[in-house]
């Protein structure tokens, strides 16, 4: 079973460079948690951490409750699947999954009927005395999980494991990974930049900028309910609005933007009234003709006809742009560069978050 | 050779093979064909040419086994010295290994990259210096009242000097000293070439240090040892100064003997095959490292 991970003020500084700030939290014995983040913003130097590789130069990793510091990452109930995987080139797939096993003294018929056991339950039976260089990248894959899976860890660490395959198998791996965690009911701690792999196989996520956390969630609030401007432009695509709030009430508010006024509901309560806000509207909400509390007025600069559904580009009166995604009910409307389109949403299809730092695309 | 023609041309691209050609044969393999040939032949005066004694004989390699029983344990003095040089070559290659594997190890990986370019700089620039003088200067702090002794007794280690040069103890420093780089290249690049992630996962699959290095470390180093090994196991069988300077005369290495076979007894059949005899040795112990570690002779020859 797994165990819980706490994160206690942790962080980490190389030189001047702070590449994790202070980050707390809490991670469920069992729970299939990720860290999402652009590249470089700390992810791997935080799973370094929970598995032992580096000391942090603040705060404290709690595993199961325990300190762990000064326990090396052979001692740590933790095992972690490296971004490349890191397989072992000059042994066989069996001598790989019972390596652990190994170095913990277990007999030879304890190691080849456990790594025939894992074979099994990674689909890969009748692959033990195969080399790793005979085996397909989604294979490896396997095995590097079954090699993990074989100490039995309480908490299973994964550095980005899909990253280098092909899109069709990171989808079935996907499910695959989820269903090898509930079956075994490890905690696993997933780290990717890919919020489709985050938010497919995660209880809860939490989204990573420049070593902070900048919010923890599951996968519908990180989505519905950005709290900031950040994870509303990270997470996703969204059009954007920007001008001083007029008005609040009901957790919802009014902002004062150069196309219009537009009303959404507010990320949080301590956003007043005359501070400069964005407002954030998802393209698939968005709907054709004035909605019940916003409207605008649009041009289309051009449009990709997908078949299920149309994306549209637009261009606002003052001139934004804006993205629409149309599902295709049978009456798509004419979407020939230069039409006119008015386009609506209700109020608690947007939201108003404090103005910050966007994620670059 | 097709790539040579298309640029060169027909003239000068056989030009070019003929001279490397007739480079090759003068230079590296008539020698040995002369050095062969007189070694099947006896030692004879200019009288007794072309008498009944000059015919080919295997007299000269059967010279070094002859006074020796192994049953008895009697060994000739060319067989003693020849054993000698194997032992003491292999003693050279293991200490060179064991204390070169942890450097390889500390400078390919744990040390930050400028760092451990500076440490390697430092290794090499004692090498600029002739061997002679290198040897030499292992003469004057191994000698009995040389500066190590000396130390050691002022600290307190020791209450009488040590001769370190009777017995093999001088040679052996000298040549472990000697060929050290030639261990220390093929094992850093070899590990270099190591993934810095299969030790951390054997760390995190809960290996000690030492089952590390047992397990992931070592075979991945292993054509870099094999190599290493060869290079010193050969230069330390073949090695002339540093016996010559080093050691004592209870300590012979078996360039020695040849040398003297050739220049004081002047009898170069004997001493062209006693020297084909250490190039067997060398061969052989290249085939038996290569067979061992299961490499091939491309890994060796890069
Ligand atoms: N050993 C180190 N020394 C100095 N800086 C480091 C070290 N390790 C990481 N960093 C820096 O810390 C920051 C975070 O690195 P980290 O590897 O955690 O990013 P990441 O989120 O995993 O990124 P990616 O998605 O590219 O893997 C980076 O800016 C990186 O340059
Ligand atoms: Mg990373």
């Amino acid at each position: 079973m797994g165990e819980s991970v706490e994160l206690d003020r942790l962080t980490m500084r190389f030189g001047a460079f702070t590449a994790v700030d202070s980050v707390s939290l809490t991670i469920e014995a069992g729970e299939f948690f990720s860290f999402l983040g652009p590249s470089g913003c700390g992810k791997t130097t935080i799973l370094r951490c929970i598995s032992g590789f580096t000391e942090p130069s603040e705060g404290r990793v709690l595993i199961g409750g325990r300190d762990m510091r000064g326990i090396g990452p052979n001692k740590r109930p933790t095992a972690l699947i490296f971004q490349n995987l890191a397989l072992f080139p000059l042994m066989s797939v069996a001598e790989n999954i019972a390596f652990g096993l190994e170095v913990r003294g277990a007999s030879r018929e304890e190691r080849r009927r456990r790594a025939e056991q894992l074979l099994d339950l990674i689909a890969l039976p009748d692959s033990a005395d195969k080399r790793i260089a005979e085996l397909s990248g989604g294979q490896k894959q396997r095995v590097a999980i079954a090699r993990a899976l074989a100490v039995e860890p309480q908490v299973m660490l994964l550095d980005e494991p899909l990253s280098a395959l092909d899109l069709k198998l990171r989808q079935h791996m996907r499910a695959e990974l989820r269903a090898i965690q509930k079956r075994t009911g490890v905690t696993f701690i997933y780290i990717t930049h890919d919020q489709g792999e985050a938010f497919t196989m995660s209880d809860r996520v939490a989204v990573m900028s420049k070593g902070r956390i900048e919010q923890i969630g599951v996968p519908a609030d990180i989505y519905d309910r950005p709290q900031s401007e950040f994870v509303a432009t990270f997470v996703g695509e969204n059009n954007r609005f920007e001008g001083p709030l007029v008005d609040k009430s009901d957790g919802l508010g009014v902002v004062e933007t150069s196309a219009g006024r537009y009303a959404g509901k507010l990320a949080n309560d301590r956003l007043n009234v005359g501070e400069t806000v964005a407002l954030y509207v998802r393209p698939e909400r968005l709907a054709l003709g004035a909605g019940a509390d916003n409207a605008l007025a649009a041009r289309v600069t051009h449009a990709d006809f997908e078949g299920a559904f149309a994306n549209v580009f637009l261009k606002g009166g003052d001139g934004r742009p804006i993205i629409l995604h149309l599902a295709n009910d049978g009456r798509l409307p004419d979407l020939a560069e230069g039409s006119e389109l008015t386009v609506g949403f209700a109020a608690h299809q947007a939201i108003i978050v404090p103005r910050g730092e966007r994620a670059r695309d | 050779m097709a790539e040579l023609f298309r640029r060169y041309g027909t003239t000068l691209t056989l030009a070019m093979a003929a001279a490397t050609f007739v480079w090759v044969v003068m230079m590296v393999v008539l020698p040995y064909f002369v050095m062969v040939e007189y070694s099947f032949h006896r030692n004879l005066t200019v009288s007794e040419l072309g008498g009944p004694k000059d015919v080919y004989t295997l007299e000269n390699y059967a010279s070094l086994f002859r006074g020796t029983d192994l049953s008895a344990f009697e060994f000739s003095d060319d067989f003693r010295v020849f054993m000698r040089t194997i032992w003491g070559s292999a003693a050279v290659t293991l200490v060179c290994l064991l204390v070169c594997y942890p450097v390889a190890y500390y400078l390919a990986k744990i040390a930050p990259p400028e760092r451990a370019a500076f440490l390697l700089v430092l290794l090499v620039i004692p090498f600029w210096i002739n061997e002679i003088l290198r040897t030499f200067a292992w003469f004057i702090l191994l000698a009995y009242n040389g500066p190590l002794n000396v130390l050691l007794k002022a600290v307190g280690i020791i209450d009488a000097p040590v001769r370190w040069l009777s017995g093999s103890g001088g040679v052996i420093i000298g040549m472990t000293y000697a060929f050290l780089l030639f261990m220390m290249f093929p094992l850093y690049n070899a590990i270099e070439t190591l993934d810095r992630n299969q030790v951390e996962a054997a760390r995190d699959l809960g290996a000690s240090t030492w089952k590390v290095h047992w397990r992931v470390v070592i075979p991945h180093a292993k054509p870099g040892v094999a190599v290493g090994c060869i290079m010193v196991f050969v230069l330390a069988a073949s090695s002339y100064i540093v016996p010559y300077l080093l050691g004592s005369p209870g300590t012979r290495w078996f360039t020695q003997t040849i040398y003297e076979w050739f220049f004081e007894a002047s009898d170069w059949p004997r001493g062209s095959a006693y020297a084909f005899i250490l190039l067997g040795l060398c061969v052989a112990f290249i085939m038996v490292m290569m067979k061992l570690f299961k490499v091939g002779l491309t890994d060796i020859a890069k």
